[in-house]
């Protein structure tokens, strides 16, 4: 689905991504896991054309990003913080994101999936200003908004950050209902136990690049360890020894 | 090039929402149209005109820069949602750019004009003049705002933006004019007359103030450039030239700005 090869990026002289090649299956839960400033999100928003690399290239399904912008009316994007217009309502920040891709070219007709709304209980909050919603409530439009395309592919960068155990649940399961039916999906978060909930491949960022990728199972038999978590701590401290 | 892809006039139009609701948008408005009002009932039309005239070339410009800062760095993270959809830098860029400009510019001629609606102007040479006034701080807005985005694009820090859009105007607004005029006099003895024209080219504040004064026709307030323009030009050629000018000073900022946010990162 995804490949990408080489990619580079600097902040100035802050070298976050240094030569990052990288498979993302078709129909995988791809979890990108590091510890805080390891590229996580220049890597996800690299994939999105948000961030220009300084080199390497990224395809997703042989378009290469750069190149077209049509690639991402098949992604589903939650971002990490979801702030939005002051005085939009969230229905109108729906009805604007459905219009944007009617309007793109080559565009087929739209279904919306609201199945999330009724869900994660938006309902009442859909005609209310968007800067008058919690943090929280935010966040659950952020997620409606990046499932209601039914895309190929979710970007979901640290979907449950700030939602209820409830909420989170609902998230968790739709994420297992998408991967059930052939959905692509990388998450970022920082709850491992979630993110064994949920992924069948794993990768490693450590300092800019690909410390492991492959399936969960393998990285637990390959460090040792029990769990996610404590197999990424041994692979840092491997990596700082 | 097209500048309005049907993405663009959708971008647009719920930007136009979004600014629409603004209440500083309302208090801009409300500001023209209370000092058009009582400038008119204070005065005549023709020198409630004048005087708005000052107020325009003052205040436009600062609003246009800080409420374009800020509007941008409202839109930041509602970029990067908008940029994960299947749009272009540019078909955003235009949105983000019409949708802020119209409804300032907007705000603007409605505050301005309803005044002198309500209270009659008489003279059809006044019309004009009024007509000209809109269409200048419409340009200036246009100028202004797209003077945002470059700094914008190019400071980095939020505080040092607001710092950046306001030193902007205050050069191009207040200090501009008294930088040439101790020009002028410190060179009172040369020729200074091209220099001058060039300078006036070089401040899109500066050729709003020539095209209303020379449509006016006040040489008494029309300044040491106003006076070149109209000794250089005459008035008719004069208004065409500046106004040539100030669209140069709406495309190249634009595109400037563009250039930037293509290859940003978000």
């Amino acid at each position: 689905m995804i490949t990408i090869s080489g990619l580079e990026k600097r902040y100035g002289a802050q070298h976050v991504l240094r030569g990052v090649d990288l498979d993302v299956r078709r129909g995988s839960v791809t979890a990108v896991v590091g510890p805080n400033g390891a590229g996580k999100t220049t890597l996800i928003k690299s994939i999105l054309g948000l961030v220009r690399p300084d080199a390497g290239v990224i395809r997703v399904d042989d378009v290469l990003v750069g190149d077209d912008c049509a690639y991402r009316a098949r992604i589903g994007y939650m971002p990490q913080i979801a702030r939005y217009p002051h005085n939009l309502t969230a229905r109108e920040l729906l009805a604007m994101l459905t219009d944007l891709r009617q309007a793109a070219p080559g565009a087929g007709p739209i279904r919306r999936d609201e199945t999330l709304v009724e869900l994660l209980a938006l309902a009442e909050q859909l005609d209310k200003p968007l800067r008058t919603l919690s943090g929280g409530t935010r966040q659950k439009v952020n997620a409606v908004a990046a499932f209601l395309f039914t895309p190929e592919l979710l970007i979901l960068d640290e979907p449950t950050a700030g939602l209820d155990p409830a909420a989170s649940a609902v998230l968790k399961d739709r994420i297992l209902a998408e991967r059930d039916a052939g959905r692509t999906v990388i998450v970022t978060s920082h709850f491992m136990s979630e993110l064994e909930e949920l992924a069948t491949d794993v990768v490693v960022l450590l300092e800019g690049t690909v410390r492991y990728v492959g399936s969960l199972d393998e990285l637990l038999r390959r460090t040792r360890k029990t769990n996610l978590g404590r197999a990424i701590s041994y692979l840092m401290t491997e990596a700082a020894a | 090039m097209k500048i309005l892809s049907p993405i663009t006039a959708k971008i647009v139009t719920y930007e136009l929402r979004e600014v629409g609701r603004s209440r500083w948008l309302l208090a801009y408005a409300a500001f023209f149209l209370v000092v058009a009002d009582a400038l008119l009932r204070f005065g005549g039309a023709d020198k409630a005109l004048l005087s708005l005239t000052s107020v325009t070339l003052f205040i436009v410009p600062l609003v246009a820069l800080v409420f374009g800062t800020v509007f941008l760095d409202d839109a930041r993270e509602f970029t990067e949602l908008l940029l994960a959809q299947p749009v272009t830098r540019r078909q955003l860029y235009a949105g983000l750019y019409f949708g802020l400009t119209l409804p300032l510019a907007a705000a603007f001629a409605a505050g301005a004009a309803i005044p002198f609606a309500v209270h009659g102007v008489g003279d059809p040479k006044l019309r004009v003049s009024l007509l000209v006034l809109l269409a200048a701080g419409g340009m200036l807005t246009f100028v202004f705002t797209a003077l945002a985005f470059v700094v914008a694009a190019f400071v980095d820090d939020r505080l040092r933006r607001m710092g950046t859009a306001v030193a902007l105007w205050l050069v191009s607004a207040v200090l501009y004019d008294g930088l040439v005029l101790v020009l002028a006099m410190l060179l009172a003895d040369y020729p200074i007359e091209r220099m001058m024209l060039g300078l006036t080219l070089g401040n899109p504040v500066d050729l709003a103030r020539v095209i209303l004064l020379l449509q006016f026709d006040v040489s008494a307030l029309m300044g040491y450039t106003g006076a070149v323009f109209q000794q250089f030009f005459g008035g008719a050629i004069g208004i065409a030239i500046a106004s040539t000018a100030l669209a140069l000073w709406v495309t190249l900022p634009v595109a400037l700005g563009l250039r930037a946010f293509r290859k940003r990162d978000f």
